[in-house]
Formats: structure tokens, C-alpha cells, sequence
């Protein structure tokens, strides 16, 4: 009993931290402009390099230090998180929406549907994908847009395959002959019957997603293929760090514990969910 | 006056093998029709036929199935869908995954009083609390909000029977409804199903490949193997003197509660020698055909 509630107190933990971690996100996010200590664009040489609050050399307002222009790390991190929150948000809900939607369809339809979508899945998964969204980029062009549509199309095919075998797997219950027994036509049974058991795993896909179009969105950043320069990202504020690594290990330091927070956060919040959503665990 | 009557069935697996063999019988009215046979002997796919719930991969090849008159095979999916949802009913064989885990027992016993025969939600409700409390259900108000893992198997499987029996159908395939339940539980199940049996008069289709199950409750039955009707007719008769070497060895392979000590005879090679060749023999003449 105790162990039982001991769990249920992980569980809470798993899900309420990241929670915390991400809403702390959105709201920089949102309120970036007001709370930003400095302009995240504004360069001053004679300020370059300046070290974190709490080392020696550190100017007052600075809090995170300053980078090789000049620029307050605090307030390019706030504002880079505009950017790898509206990728992770629309890049993960299309790519969920378009993958979901073919999985359940192939997993249950199945027939020649399924046939035509396993057979596109597969013929997907032969690109690398690292290559497949840079040329995507460079075909595109660099940009928000750009980097949204080459989430999508890359990794939609992780949603239907998982997605896929889910929806076979519940077809063959019971419960779906009964539900056609009593009338319930396919597409009803579909979105009534099988669409509420895969959930769970949907949502967990979902946040993993999230987690990983910020990722690409950093991977592409630090190529130099995302949005145009001016505008803050993680992936570019790595990208720059890394070459004053040794000089200055701050600039590149809290970009990526804050990515990795981000990254770490979306996908267990997703177990987390998963834990709240399933009916048994419940 | 036959109810259900099955015509020379015959239902194929892709272009490989008959898993129905031109099988015919006939329900009637408030009869229960035992259908019994060892695993892969096809009395399931009887009953997923008449049901319309095939496996993906198998089809009707021949034969007919006429459901009070009318054949079922000929309807248009949506007509045929609509008459069996009114007229029929499932009881499945595990109660564990015949019930739907993320949605509550109440929606699942409604439903089809609401989509197929246009009952009011107040209607159907209070209907659904009828029919748990006659299969014996403590609390149907709540039973009616649970979840279907918040119910042990014993409990499902009488939520499941109410369920069948909900919408006041003709006619109920009992697919292996107590092979999934322990031996105590199984008795209460038999039982309860033939209690509802009889006064609902209801005619069911009763899967099973327990002879000890079906003898209390079933009037007629089918033996089946390899897709075959090999023995058909009253129950009486069968047990007073089964005809064919197969149904005699099926009946001497069953235990007794009576005579414990009479030993089992497992089926001998050379009548299962017999009902190949009849099988082999059927299909011959079904490739000339």
C-alpha cells in the first residue's frame, strides 16, 4: 500500500516537474520582450566575454554572462525560446495529426490502404533523414516555415509506424467484433472504439516530438540553416559558443542545459501523461 | 419454424484452404444449438459468419445464410450490419478483451439500444440497469460508471451476457463463453445463460468444444471437423447413441462427473484416419463443382 502510493508520488513527480520546467518556458517565452534584461540583439565589444553573476569580472545585469558581440546570454536564451517552443508546438502537433491519422487508418482499414501507406512509410525511412531535411532546407530556403515543413515531412512516418501496429493490435480485440456486432459501422468504430486505446500512446509520441523538433531545430541552427542570424536560437547560440569554447564556456554552457531541460522535460512528461491517461494504471 | 438456417456454407481462407465445408443447420425459434468439434474444427467461423465478423482474410465462397427468412449474404453491408445489430448478438469468449478498457460499461451496453434501435439515452439506461440486476449484478448504478478493469473476469463476463441479451435479440452466438473462466465460475455462468435463455426465449448458437458444458443446456447440436458437419441432431439422441465414429470417440473422450473412474479415450488415429478421408473426399467434389 505504501509502495503503491510511494509510486504514485513518483509518478505525480514525473509529470509536475517537467510541467513546471516547460510552463516556466512559455512564459519567458511569452513575456520575453518585458523580462529580458537587455536587448538580445544589442552588441557592445567592449562588454564581450563577460563571465557569469557569480565569477569575477561579472558586470551587474549580466546575469549569464555576455558572448564574443557582447550580447547578454540570459536575455538570447529567453528569446531563443520563442522560437524552439513554436517549433515544438506546430512541428510536433502537425506531425502528429498527419502520422496518427495514417497509422490508425493503415493499422485498421488495413487491406490496400494499408498496403499503399506501409509501403510509403518504408520507402520514407530509406532517407537519412539529417541529409533529407537539409536538402529540404536548401530547396525551401532557410526560415520558420521551412524548418516546420522539414519536421514534418521527415518524421511523420515515426507516428504511423508506431501508431500502425497499435491500432492492429486493438483491432483484434473483442471488443471491436462486439462494437461491429452492434451495428457500429468502420470509421465509427475506428474513431469510438480503437482511437481512445491508442491514445495514450499517441500523446506519448507526441511529447517525444516536441522533444526532438527542438532538437532539429537546433541541429539545423547550428548548420547555419534555420531562421536568419539575427534572430536568437539555442542551436546558434551553441553554434557560436563552440568556437569560444575555451574562453569563454558560459556562452555555450546554458544553452544547452537549457535544450537538454527542454528535451528532458517534453519526453517525461509524455510518461507521465501516459501514466495519468491509461484507464488500467489509473 | 427454423430462426437461423445455414445453407452449405463454405468459407475460404485467401485462395488456400476451406475452413467451412459446406456446412448447413438450422435454429429454431428459442432452441439452443450446440456446436462442438476440437480446436480448428471451424465452429467458431460459424458463428463469425452468421455475425458478419469474419477474419480480414476469410470469405464466403458459397452457401447461404438466412436470418428468419431472409439471406444475409445477399443485403447490402449497411442493411445486413443494421438487421444483425437488431436481431443478434455476441457472447465472446475472453471476457477480458471483449470489453472496450477506456471507455465505461454503461456507453458499452447502450449503445446499441440507442444507435440501432433509436432508444432515448434515459431509455437505454434504465434498460441497462434491468438487465445487470437480472444477471445478478450488485449495484448496477455503479457497475454502470466502471471501468472494465475495475470488475473481476467473473463479473465481465455477466456484463457482457447482459449485454447480449439487452436488446432483446432472436438470436445469441455464444462463442466459448465460460472456456475463459474458472471451473466455479463457469457453473454460475452456464447457468445465469440459461436462465436468460429461457425466459427470453431467446435461440443461441453455442460454440464449445466442452460436451460436459453443452449437454445441460442445448437441445440440438452439430459435430464438426476439419469444416465438416459430421453428426447433427437432438441432443437425446446423440447421447443415447452417437452415429458416427467421430462423435462416438468425441463422447468417450469426455469426462464423467458420474463415473470418474471410467478413464478417457483420447480419439483413436484410425477414426481420425476416417474423417480426413471424408474431409479430402469433400473437397474433391468441391473442385469439380
Amino acid at each position: 500500500m505504501a509502495d503503491a502510493r510511494g509510486q504514485k508520488r513518483r509518478a505525480g513527480l514525473r509529470l509536475w516537474l517537467p510541467a513546471l520546467w516547460l510552463g516556466a518556458l512559455v512564459l519567458a517565452a511569452l513575456l520575453a520582450p518585458w523580462i529580458a534584461p537587455k536587448d538580445p540583439l544589442a552588441q557592445d565589444l567592449f562588454l564581450g566575454r563577460l563571465p557569469p553573476f557569480w565569477a569575477v569580472g561579472a558586470e551587474p545585469g549580466y546575469y549569464l554572462g555576455t558572448d564574443s558581440l557582447g550580447r547578454d546570454v540570459l536575455s538570447r536564451i529567453l528569446h531563443g525560446a520563442r522560437i524552439a517552443l513554436v517549433v515544438a508546438l506546430v512541428a510536433g502537433t502537425l506531425t502528429c495529426l498527419i502520422g496518427a491519422s495514417l497509422g490508425l487508418l493503415a493499422g485498421f482499414l488495413r487491406g490496400w490502404t494499408d498496403l499503399v501507406i506501409s509501403r510509403l512509410i518504408d520507402i520514407w525511412m530509406a532517407f537519412p533523414p539529417v541529409l533529407f531535411s537539409i536538402l529540404l532546407i536548401a530547396v525551401l530556403g532557410p526560415g520558420l516555415d521551412s524548418i516546420i515543413i522539414a519536421i514534418v515531412v521527415i518524421d511523420w512516418t515515426r507516428f504511423a509506424r508506431v501508431v500502425r501496429a497499435e491500432a492492429m493490435a486493438q483491432g483484434a480485440m473483442d471488443y471491436v467484433a462486439s462494437a461491429q456486432v452492434a451495428g457500429r459501422g468502420r470509421i465509427s468504430t475506428m474513431l469510438v472504439e480503437i482511437l481512445p486505446n491508442v491514445l495514450p500512446t499517441i500523446v506519448v509520441l507526441l511529447t517525444l516530438e516536441m522533444g526532438i523538433a527542438v532538437i532539429v531545430e537546433a541541429i539545423l541552427s547550428f548548420v547555419n540553416l534555420s531562421i536568419s542570424t539575427d534572430d536568437p536560437t539555442w542551436g546558434g547560440m551553441i553554434a557560436e559558443g563552440r568556437t569560444s569554447i575555451h574562453q569563454a564556456w558560459w556562452v555555450i554552457v546554458f544553452p544547452l542545459i537549457t535544450l537538454f531541460l527542454t528535451v528532458l522535460s517534453f519526453s517525461q512528461l509524455g510518461e507521465g501523461l501516459k501514466d495519468r491517461f491509461d484507464p488500467v494504471l489509473r | 419454424m427454423s430462426y437461423l438456417r445455414i445453407t452449405d456454407l463454405s468459407v475460404q481462407l485467401g485462395h488456400g484452404p476451406r475452413l467451412l465445408r459446406g456446412v448447413s443447420l438450422s435454429v429454431e425459434v428459442g432452441q439452443v444449438h450446440a456446436l462442438v468439434g476440437e480446436s480448428g474444427a471451424g465452429k467458431s467461423m460459424i458463428g463469425k459468419a452468421v455475425l458478419g465478423i469474419l477474419p480480414r482474410a476469410a470469405r464466403v465462397v458459397a452457401g447461404s445464410i438466412e436470418l428468419d427468412g431472409v439471406d444475409l449474404l445477399q443485403l447490402p453491408p449497411a442493411e445486413r450490419r443494421r438487421r444483425i445489430g437488431a436481431h443478434c448478438a455476441l457472447i465472446p469468449q475472453d471476457p477480458l478483451t471483449a470489453l472496450n478498457p477506456s471507455r465505461r460499461i454503461g456507453g458499452q451496453i447502450t449503445d446499441r439500444l440507442v444507435d440501432i434501435l433509436g432508444w432515448t439515452r434515459a431509455r437505454a439506461n434504465a434498460r441497462a440497469l434491468e438487465i445487470l440486476s437480472e444477471v445478478q449484478i450488485e449495484a448496477p448504478e455503479r457497475v454502470l460508471r466502471c471501468y472494465p478493469h475495475e470488475l473481476s473476469g467473473g463479473m465481465r463476463q455477466r456484463v457482457l451476457i447482459a449485454s447480449a441479451f439487452a436488446a432483446e435479440p432472436k438470436l445469441i452466438v455464444a462463442d466459448e463463453p465460460t472456456t475463459a473462466l474458472d471451473v466455479t465460475v463457469q457453473k454460475q455462468i452456464l447457468t445465469l445463460i440459461a436462465q436468460l435463455q429461457a425466459r427470453h426465449g431467446t435461440a443461441i448458437l453455442f460454440v464449445t468444444h466442452d460436451l460436459g458444458v453443452v449437454s445441460k443446456v442445448s437441445s440440438a447440436l452439430s459435430v464438426l471437423y476439419g469444416g465438416l458437419v459430421v453428426e447433427q441432431g437432438a441432443m437425446r439422441d446423440f447421447f443415447a447413441g452417437p452415429r458416427h465414429a467421430y462423435a462416438r470417440a468425441l463422447l468417450a473422450a469426455t469426462p464423467s462427473y458420474t463415473n470418474p473412474d471410467a478413464g478417457l479415450f483420447p480419439v483413436p488415429e484410425a477414426v481420425r484416419e476416417l474423417v480426413r478421408g471424408e474431409v479430402t473426399a469433400s473437397d474433391r467434389r468441391w473442385d469439380y463443382a
